[in-house]
């Protein structure tokens, strides 16, 4: 089990390392599908196969196929050159060591990791992680579930609007 | 406990991995080679290379698959829906349908707007 996510976690640092080091914008989005996949076994250790296999659908399967096109669309050769700190790249590192001392901050402050309240290990397997998260999200939560739909209308028009003005 | 679960899928992904090593060395280790400079050349339907190997691809891919990922999206949140279907009853049933149809305004958008067409 531990031995699991220690393969897993090294195999997921290292290819989200492979990411950043490849000259291919292409190897880099393979890379980031091996990532994703190394991500989605940990969550099915972690017991939430919902998440585990959403991980799989959506990120390794819809949102790179997303990240190809872009790719492909842009076309971008790889040239050999060096990355230089112009200021995009600057204000990007910055973004990225501010997003790193929040996440550590969060793991240094006392928050509770683990189960919480009534939904122990036992309670979720016993349900089953899906049927718990559609208990609470056709329950509890019916709200922010038919603001999603909207959400998701945003999206479909916004992606329509923009890119048929660019075709006409 | 969970080792046993997902052994099926560890068999499958180690079955994938050997089929594909195997076939991928046997082409490379017992395929015939005959090289020649001619052949070794690149080529495009017979005409001389015009451009780079990678070409740029039409927006139309961008949009279609965007499309695809909304609603891919859509469809994971009825998956629990699909778990939980008799436990929810019409209460459930309605509240999918609210969902259903506020999306299916997207998809009716997209189809006028003919981003669903290939020209």
């Amino acid at each position: 089990m531990l031995l699991t996510f220690y393969i897993l976690g090294t195999v997921s640092v290292l290819s989200a390392l492979g990411v950043l080091v490849c000259r291919s914008p292409v190897y880099s989005a393979m890379s980031l599908v091996c990532s994703f996949f190394c991500l989605g076994g940990i969550y099915i250790l972690m017991n939430v196969e919902f998440v585990a296999v959403i991980q799989i659908l959506v990120y390794a399967g819809a949102i790179l196929v997303l990240f190809l096109f872009v790719i492909m669309l842009l076309n971008i050769v790889p040239t050999g050159e060096s990355v230089r700190f112009n200021l995009p790249v600057l204000i990007a590192f910055g973004i990225a060591v501010g997003l790193f001392a929040q996440i550590s901050g969060l793991f240094l402050g006392d928050i509770q990791f683990g189960p919480k309240d009534v939904y122990t290990a036992e309670a979720i397997s016993e349900e089953g992680s899906i049927g718990l998260i559609g208990r609470l999200l056709y329950g509890e939560f019916v709200l922010p579930f038919e603001a999603i739909s909207i959400l998701l209308l945003v999206a479909v028009i916004g992606a329509v609007i923009i890119g048929k003005r660019r075709l006409n | 406990m969970i080792a046993i679960e997902y052994l099926p899928i560890l068999i499958l992904i180690g079955l994938g991995v050997v089929f594909a090593t195997i076939f991928t060395l046997a082409g490379i280790l017992i395929g015939p080679k005959r090289r020649g400079q001619n052949k070794e050349m690149p080529f495009e339907s017979g005409l001389p290379s015009d451009g780079l190997v990678g070409q740029r691809y039409d927006v139309k891919f961008y949009m279609t698959a965007l499309i695809f990922l909304i609603f891919d999206v859509e469809i994971v949140f009825l998956y629990p829906w699909a778990v939980k279907f008799r436990e929810m009853g019409w209460f459930g049933f309605a509240e999918v349908l609210i969902f259903m149809v506020l999306l299916l305004f997207g998809l009716a958008y997209a189809w006028k707007k003919g981003a669903l067409e290939w020209e």
